[in-house]
């Protein structure tokens, strides 16, 4: 992918935010709308980044997160590549909106990001890579 | 993100400036917790000033409410702006809170 942002940071959920504020510049830049701005970018990639760090990285210090970000006025893709051996996207099926699972803690991450992207991905790069992709409205 | 607590009667109301994520929402918890260690079962979160949230800052809302029912209190939001509604309703946990628009109207609700 050619990308307009290309980084490698500290696994470390303190980067969260910076990175996030990174790639909604550039999205903005683009004229995304004000709700993808303010809420589909920041919210799925954190809960990418988030997955990344404490589950493909298992929250260790000493690795790293790769963030590509490739912006056009048709669309943001979003790759985040973490150290893991992976995860099997298609039977992460849960739905944390059944009444059995509302009051769980967790179980929210990749169903947000499927509800707030256009595509959802998950291949092997160098390593683990989840792609986002969302189409500018 | 930055906590600004504040009384009003019996009702302990925080009022969430910035991001509620994965990275700060043990503030969040650890300050509700310390709140109802100190008997305090009425608690508003008020969302006026807040940014994003994700799963984890849900999830975190979510055990904090199950843990003031447990013991007999109630945890309430407030002024939730529309990206805020929309992932409460996108997660349907708009049906397990009660949520008001204004904080004045969740005072008088408790």
């Amino acid at each position: 992918m050619h990308a307009a942002l290309d980084i490698r940071v500290p696994s470390d959920v303190q980067q969260i935010e910076a990175i996030v504020a990174q790639v909604v510049r550039r999205c903005r830049e683009h004229r995304f709308d004000g709700r993808q701005l303010s809420l589909n970018v920041p919210v799925a990639l954190t809960e990418a980044l988030s997955n990344a760090i404490l589950r493909g990285n298992g929250d260790a210090a000493g690795k790293c997160v790769r963030v590509r970000a490739e912006v056009t006025e048709m669309r943001l893709v979003l790759e985040v590549e973490d150290e893991g051996a992976g995860f099997d996207l298609e039977a992460c099926t849960e739905d944390p909106t059944t009444p059995e699972n509302l009051e769980r803690e967790d179980g929210r991450g990749l169903f947000l990001m499927r509800s707030l992207m256009d595509r959802v991905e998950r291949f092997r790069g160098d390593g683990n890579v989840v792609r986002l992709t969302l189409n500018r409205r | 993100m930055s906590l600004q607590v504040s009384k009003n009667g019996d009702v302990v109301v925080i009022e969430v400036d910035g991001q509620l994520i994965v990275g700060n929402r043990q503030e969040l918890k650890q300050r509700v917790l310390d709140e109802a260690e100190g008997g305090a079962r009425k608690i508003l979160i008020d969302f006026a000033r807040a940014g994003y949230i994700d799963s984890s800052g849900l999830g975190v809302l979510v055990s904090l409410a199950k843990r003031m029912r447990e013991l007999g209190g109630d945890l309430r939001l407030a002024n939730l702006n529309d990206d805020l509604q929309t992932l409460f309703e996108l997660t349907k946990l708009d049906s397990l809170f009660q949520i008001a628009d204004t904080r004045e109207r969740a005072l008088e609700s408790f």
